[in-house]
């Protein structure tokens, strides 16, 4: 048995793949790439997949995170291209890397995710920076998600304006993403008074327990 | 009209307010995506029930590839959308788009409309016009693309006669390319000659090209067809309004079954689905008398088994699914049958694998069989008895003994499979409760049995559907059940199963079956009925959701027709159909012998031990003469060549009544 991760990105129509169907067609493509991926016992075997953070329906990826276990080790180095030439459009394999078998599950070591977010209305760049100062100030932003309180305020690690050459303003964003203290994207564009539809989102970076 | 960019656009901001966004976006490994700058003609397939379960038709998969294997054309897909993505795409004046290139459907040259079932009718409708297409053939200019369609349901098309430019009547491999081809001509022939074209001619643009399509073989142009009626509301007769249109329009059928495709889309998304299907065998020698697809596919073509498993391999690879199936309309009697599933068996065994044989005949063979594609026996075991007397078997003409059943259920159980699913139907001309009733003992009996040899664990679930009477089949005369004697059947059976929590009984809602029933047999003046149900709202009528039963009954009203005429009418011997000016080569004094044969309760064996003359032959003669042997089940045509060079088209066709 052997252990290798995998970073890669979800873009274009992959944006709108849940997570779940995208466990089955990482399962698909791996098999389309014939690697040896090893399945579970019992009765209904299912493959050692794990995806280290889900990601949102809709929202693209430039480095997404999983783990697989194979039957028997494989060569790494053209692991990228073998799996490239079987995804489909928006999924791209840009790493693999064996990791150590007993190493904890990949979801446990998952600390915060960065993303940035294009803004397709057009927005006064003084005025967000304004408006983000003002939340990045204050200590607590008690929000309610389904029914349930919680403070937005403590899972924002960085929260920025970028004002581009071009004119052009966009917002980065690092949130905490542990297990049962996730702070969500959209959460804080409300918070922002910026409508959720009018943006495009992408997830640029995972960071682990290292 | 939008760009694909601007329809881009307004999709990022309403796809995640619906329901499996992953439907209208696209981008499938195997979807194939062409320049559309660099392709002469423009094909949209449409398939028009939602994403979920369209995706895996094969008929279009075939046409897809065939098409865009073309280099001077492409083929691109949509879906219906589901009711939450309408009312969005209406809000924002999306137009229905194409998945592939997003280009609005309204910009392509073709548009090909799947109508294998007639539940479907009201979404093509709807189809058309989330497209900013008008839905009448008769309100569509030079601008708007050529609207076809083909698929089962079309063997008759007259209650859709309206919508529809040309039916494509029978396979479509070959008939597609005439179809581009004739597109492609009149076009460029439009382009060199403009407006002369038409002088001789009264026609517009529009007209000439559909009078050009009527010239294929298999193409059926509803506009250029009359019909009358007698007092009584039958058709009087359905002629040619032109002298150069055929009287009878016979169906199209390759000689052999060109290679199966293999590169199945791939969704991004759950499916219904999610498997590669290998048609092993197209058409049926059995002649249950219930069976559209039976007596339309004919004649019977194999695929060797060769040629299955490459194709299997091929698509397994492309794929990486999960699931095989074996498709055709009786997998028993596929000639290498046993080598087949012992091959497939070998060659996939361990990876992971479901493989589907579906209808099986009931013996023990068919467990010879489904124990070598099973790695494990936890799923169940499907067959399908359709009767429970031995009367209605032979009215139906699917003849299997109460002992072969429970032998082989009992076997079934004994080794190892726990659940075995039997479909029955109700509903057979002529059925009493008593045969009804003979269903539940049955069933009974076959638990029964089954626990003496796998004990208590054991299961059955008892699917028990509605007959509907399809046209071009020997049931084509008789009578529905009215709704109390479905119901009377169906409260009969769900009585006798409530106590035992072992047998799981399903059924369908016989109000879903009349609009099949009504539509099934329906004539032209049944377009009007379609209109105004659609436009009440009717749409996705197979589904428990757009169930509008009211809606449909309303709308017969307003257009003065009673329903019960289609459906609780015994047809009279000497009726003319409206479906009469299209066979499927299966001539009516046949359907009509048999249909006797029936009433008689008379037993005709599988065709390929005696040939009962059904139509096919004579009509496909010299088709079969250039492809002998094995290739078709039907006997070999031996006589001499005829001198004409003409085939099919100009052989004498089954005319009227004879």
């Amino acid at each position: 048995m052997t252990r290798i991760r995998i970073t890669f990105t979800k873009q274009g129509a992959l944006r709108y793949t849940g997570h779940l169907d995208l466990h089955r067609l990482l399962e698909r493509a791996a098999r389309r790439a014939e690697l040896p991926l090893a399945y579970s016992q019992g009765f209904h075997p299912q493959p050692k997949i794990s995806i280290a953070a889900a990601l949102p329906l809709g929202f693209a990826s430039r480095a997404e995170v999983l783990d697989m276990k194979l039957e028997q080790e494989i060569d790494l180095n053209d692991l990228p291209a073998r799996l490239n030439a079987t995804l489909p459009t928006g999924l791209q394999v840009l790493k693999a890397e064996l990791v150590d078998e007993r190493a904890p599950a990949l979801q446990t070591q998952v600390l915060s995710a960065t993303y940035e977010v294009r803004l397709t209305e057009p927005v006064i760049g003084a005025e967000l920076t304004r408006r983000v100062k003002e939340m990045m100030a204050i200590e607590s932003l008690p929000r309610e998600r389904r029914n349930k309180p919680y403070d937005l305020r403590p899972l924002i690690e960085m929260l920025s304006v970028v004002t581009e050459s071009s004119g052009e303003v966009w917002l980065r964003m690092t949130l905490a993403a542990r297990e049962g203290a996730t702070g969500r994207p959209e959460e804080v564009l409300n918070a922002l008074g910026i409508e959720f539809e009018t943006t495009k989102i992408e997830r640029t970076k995972l960071i682990f327990i290292s | 009209m939008l760009t694909p960019e601007q329809i881009e656009n307004k999709l990022d901001r309403i796809l995640l307010r619906v329901q499996k966004p992953g439907r209208y976006v696209g981008g499938e490994l195997n979807s194939t995506v062409k320049s559309w700058d660099s392709a002469r003609t423009r094909v949209a397939l449409v398939f028009p029930d939602i994403y979920d379960i369209g995706v895996s038709n094969v008929g279009l998969k075939i046409l897809y590839d065939l098409i865009n294997q073309r280099d001077d054309a492409l083929a691109e897909r949509a879906y219906a959308p589901w009711f939450d993505m309408e009312e969005l795409m209406r809000q924002n004046e999306i137009p229905l788009y194409a998945l592939e290139s997003k280009q609005p459907l309204a910009c392509f040259d073709l548009i090909g409309i799947s109508l294998p079932y007639e539940t479907l009718y009201t979404n093509a409708l709807n189809i058309l016009d989330l497209s900013g297409i008008p839905v009448r053939s008769l309100d569509r200019d030079e601008s708007h693309p050529v609207i076809i369609a083909g698929g089962h349901s079309t063997m008759n098309p007259e209650p859709m006669y309206a919508f529809i430019d040309a039916f494509v009547i029978g396979e479509g491999e070959e008939a597609i390319q005439d179809v581009i081809n004739t597109i492609q001509d009149f076009k460029a022939k439009r382009k060199e000659e403009g407006n002369t074209l038409f002088h001789l001619s009264s026609f517009d643009a529009r007209t000439e090209l559909l009078h050009q399509l009527s010239k294929i073989q298999g193409i059926y142009v509803p506009r250029f067809y009359e019909a009358s009626y007698l007092d009584d509301g039958t058709v009087a007769a359905i002629e040619p309004t032109l002298p150069d249109v055929p009287k009878i329009v016979t169906k199209r059928i390759v000689a052999v079954l060109p290679p199966p495709p293999t590169k199945f889309i791939v969704p991004n998304i759950d499916i219904v689905h999610n498997r590669v299907s290998v048609e092993i065998m197209r058409g049926c020698t059995r002649g249950c008398r219930f069976c559209h697809a039976g007596m339309i596919t004919r004649p019977i073509r194999e695929r060797s088994v060769d040629e299955v498993l490459e194709a299997a391999e091929a698509a397994l690879k492309a794929t990486g699914f999960e699931e095989l199936a074996l498709l055709s309309l009786s997998s028993s009697d596929y000639t290498n049958v046993l080598e087949l599933v012992t091959r497939v068996g070998e060659k996939f065994a361990g990876k992971h694998l479901k493989i589907g044989l579906p209808s099986l005949r009931i013996e023990s063979v068919s467990i010879d069989l489904m124990e070598k594609l099973k790695d494990s026996r936890s799923g169940g075991f499907t067959l399908a008895p359709e009767a429970a007397t031995e009367r209605m078997r032979r009215i139906i003409n699917k003849y299997i003994s109460d002992d072969d059943i429970i032998e082989t259920t009992r076997e079934i159980y004994r080794r190892g499979w726990t659940t075995i699913k039997l479909y029955f139907m109700i509903g057979h001309p002529s059925e009493t409760l008593e045969d009804v009733q003979a269903i539940a003992e049955l069933c009974k009996r076959v638990l029964l049995e089954g626990r003496k040899v796998a004990g208590m664990r054991i299961k059955l679930n008892v699917g028990v559907s509605t007959f509907v009477p399809k046209s071009q089949t020997p049931f084509q005369w008789v009578s529905c059940d009215t709704p109390e004697q479905i119901k009377a059947k169906q409260s009969l059976l769900k009585r006798e199963f409530i106590r035992d929590k072992n047998i799981k009984l399903s059924w369908t809602d016989a109000e879903d079956s009349f609009l099949e029933a009504w539509l099934s047999r329906g004539d032209r003046r049944l377009a009007e009925v379609i209109y105004t149900a659609w436009m009440n709202g009717a749409k996705f009528d197979a589904w428990f959701e757009g169930r509008k039963y009211q809606t449909w009954m309303d709308s017969f009203a307003e257009n003065g027709l009673d329903p019960l005429f289609y459906t609780h009418r015994q047809r009279r011997t000497d009726e003319v159909f409206p479906w009469e000016h299209i066979t499927a080569a299966v001539r009516k004094s046949f359907l009509f012998q048999d249909f006797r044969q029936s009433l008689e309760g008379k037993i005709r064996v599988d065709c390929r031990l005696d040939c009962f003359a059904c139509g096919i032959l004579p009509t496909f003669a010299n088709m079969r003469r250039d492809n002998p042997g094995d290739v078709w089940k039907c006997p070999d045509v031996k006589s001499p060549q005829s001198n004409n060079p003409l085939s099919v088209s100009s052989m004498k066709l089954p005319m009227v009544g004879d």
